[in-house]
């Protein structure tokens, strides 16, 4: 800091040169009642010289989460795909997700993103109930794709899963061959009248996850024999075949390599011409690259959801801020 | 959970790096300040040789420009800087970028300083000179004064001063004109003085662009041509 300091004395000299007189009566007046005042003033004048980036967020934001009440931000959609309202889930007596709600948009990408433990792939697998399968966690609140419950007692879930589809954090093909990785889902919920039509649903697959080209030879080898990038596309190709309205990625790149994650991140922008997609990922950058919405959860709460475009340049809440800038201690 | 404090990166190698452009940035604002200061003093006093040592001083200022512009680059390539963070480095940048060019207009006066001290005759214009010299010296100093502070009620203020120095540079204008008129043998020299006052109005304008670009960092609101 020394040499902006030399150049103060000048600025002072300069300053009291020109505002001289008016400004000197005035702060004398000041001066006279408020004498108390002057001092917390001047701390003040200090602390701005690094905080001052805070008194952009709207008051009443505190970086206490306890203190945390309410969603900021565009939550909501004219178009939704999924509404979710008041979603509260717990594991046992502990509560995972604080009174969640959001909608996500048709043909929309929604990255959610979190520190860890802060709920997000939890919410997420209770998009197509994947929570079903662990003991004690328990959902509460309304969960509905295309109007319709995702949660009544006459939903069937498998079909459910069907159409919502899931691609986890590691790829998990079948220990079958690549065709039959990819065909096994038409088949099972029986979407293929024939052996032609199913040859197509897998071309297709394949091709819409950008992996035809690369596995046209040879189809009728192992799944687990290809790359860890060709795996996890192979496993987007699986869920896609069965023609899912919605697809839920948990952390689909983190055992990927850079050029492997671009490959699927290209996909996924293709991909949300036909599907709407929400994606849980540790990388922020990935999120602001891939996503439409982005949504920042913490500590089981829902903080804040915007378009990405601003939650990575003006983020309405300042625990977000403190999260994409990296400033979480 | 606790209160974190909300300054500090993980990385604190980060924070250093962000603190560093900023100092870097304040140390080219000074000595930007003193070369304005300097050639306004040059042309008031006839000083050649301050003049000159503003000329040969221009070049550590384009060498700054160039040093902050690449810690720039390298942490937008290291730390891909979001949120407050992005905008400090893209405001750091522009602002570099607008004091650069207030150098080079510090140096443009003091090169005219150099002919109108060779150059003998009337003094006319000179107060004028002085006056707007002040005016802006007055903006800059207090445009890195918010910077400093990230002030910007104080930046908001200071862009209003640029206001003033415009109708400040047109009434010079019309009275060297019609002196021009009165005494056709000053032309060539009043024109001179002209550029300085030109260069002066100029200088005025990259003080409020670097006070659009606090407000900038700070709210996150473009209010650039508005």
């Amino acid at each position: 800091m020394s040499p902006a300091d030399t150049a103060k004395p000048a600025k002072a000299a300069s300053k009291a040169a020109s505002k001289s007189a008016p400004k000197k009566v005035a702060k004398a007046k000041s001066a006279v009642p408020k004498v108390k005042k002057t001092e917390p003033k001047a701390k003040k004048a200090v602390a701005k010289t690094r905080k001052a980036v805070a008194p952009q967020f709207k008051a009443g934001q505190s970086l206490d989460i306890d203190d945390h009440q309410i969603t900021v931000g565009k939550s909501f959609s004219d178009n939704a795909k999924m509404t979710m309202r008041n979603i509260d889930v717990y594991y046992g007596d502990k509560q995972a997700i604080h009174n969640v709600s959001i909608d996500i948009a048709k043909n929309e990408v929604m990255a959610m993103i979190g520190p860890s433990g802060c709920g997000k792939s939890t919410f997420l697998r209770t998009l197509n109930r994947m929570n079903d399968t662990v003991e004690g966690c328990r959902v509460e609140g309304d969960i509905c794709m295309d109007g319709e419950n995702l949660y009544a007692p006459k939903l069937d879930v498998v079909e459910l899963r069907a159409r919502v589809g899931m691609v986890f954090q590691k790829p998990n093909p079948f220990p079958k061959s690549i065709y039959e990785n990819v065909a096994y889902g038409p088949k099972i919920h029986g979407l293929a009248d024939s052996r032609v039509d199913l040859d197509e649903i897998v071309e297709n697959s394949l091709r819409k996850a950008s992996l035809w080209e690369e596995v046209k030879e040879r189809l009728h080898q192992p799944g687990t024999g290809l790359s860890g990038g060709q795996q996890q596309r192979l496993c987007i190709a699986r869920a896609i075949a069965v023609s899912p309205e919605v697809i839920l990625m948990d952390e689909p790149c983190s055992a990927l390599d850079p050029i492997a994650t671009a490959k699927i991140e290209e996909l996924i922008e293709e991909l949300s011409e036909n599907f709407t997609i929400a994606i849980v990922t540790h990388s922020m950058q990935q999120a602001a690259r891939v996503s439409h919405r982005t949504a920042y959860f913490h500590l089981g709460k829902l903080i804040e959801v915007n378009p990405t475009e601003q939650v990575f340049t003006m983020p309405e809440h300042q625990l977000t801020e403190a999260y994409i800038t990296g400033r979480f201690g | 959970m606790a209160k974190m404090s909300f300054e500090n990166h993980i990385m604190k190698q980060f924070d250093e790096e962000l603190e560093e452009i900023r100092t870097r940035l304040m140390e080219m604002g000074g000595k930007v300040e003193q070369q304005l200061q300097n050639a306004v003093k040059a042309v008031t006093d006839a000083d050649s040789k301050l003049a000159e040592e503003v000329i040969s001083e221009d070049q550590s200022i384009d060498s700054m420009e160039v040093d902050i512009d690449e810690a720039c680059i390298l942490i937008i390539a290291r730390r891909q800087p979001a949120a407050s963070d992005l905008r400090l480095v893209m405001m750091v940048t522009k602002a570099v970028n607008d004091l650069e060019r207030i150098g080079d207009e510090a140096k443009k006066i003091a090169n005219h300083a150099i002919i109108l001290a060779e150059q003998s005759g009337s003094a006319e214009g000179y107060t004028e000179v002085r006056h707007m010299g002040a005016s802006v010296t007055r903006m800059l100093a207090n445009a890195l004064d918010a910077f400093a502070r990230f002030d910007v009620d104080a930046a908001m203020r200071t862009l209003e001063e640029d206001k003033q120095i415009d109708l400040e540079y047109k009434t010079a204008l019309r009275e060297l004109v019609t002196y021009m008129m009165e005494d056709p043998r000053s032309i060539s020299r009043v024109i001179n003085v002209l550029w300085v006052i030109r260069s002066l109005e100029r200088i005025g304008d990259h003080a409020k662009n670097l006070c659009e670009q606090i407000v900038f960092v700070v709210k996150g609101k473009d209010i650039r041509h508005q």
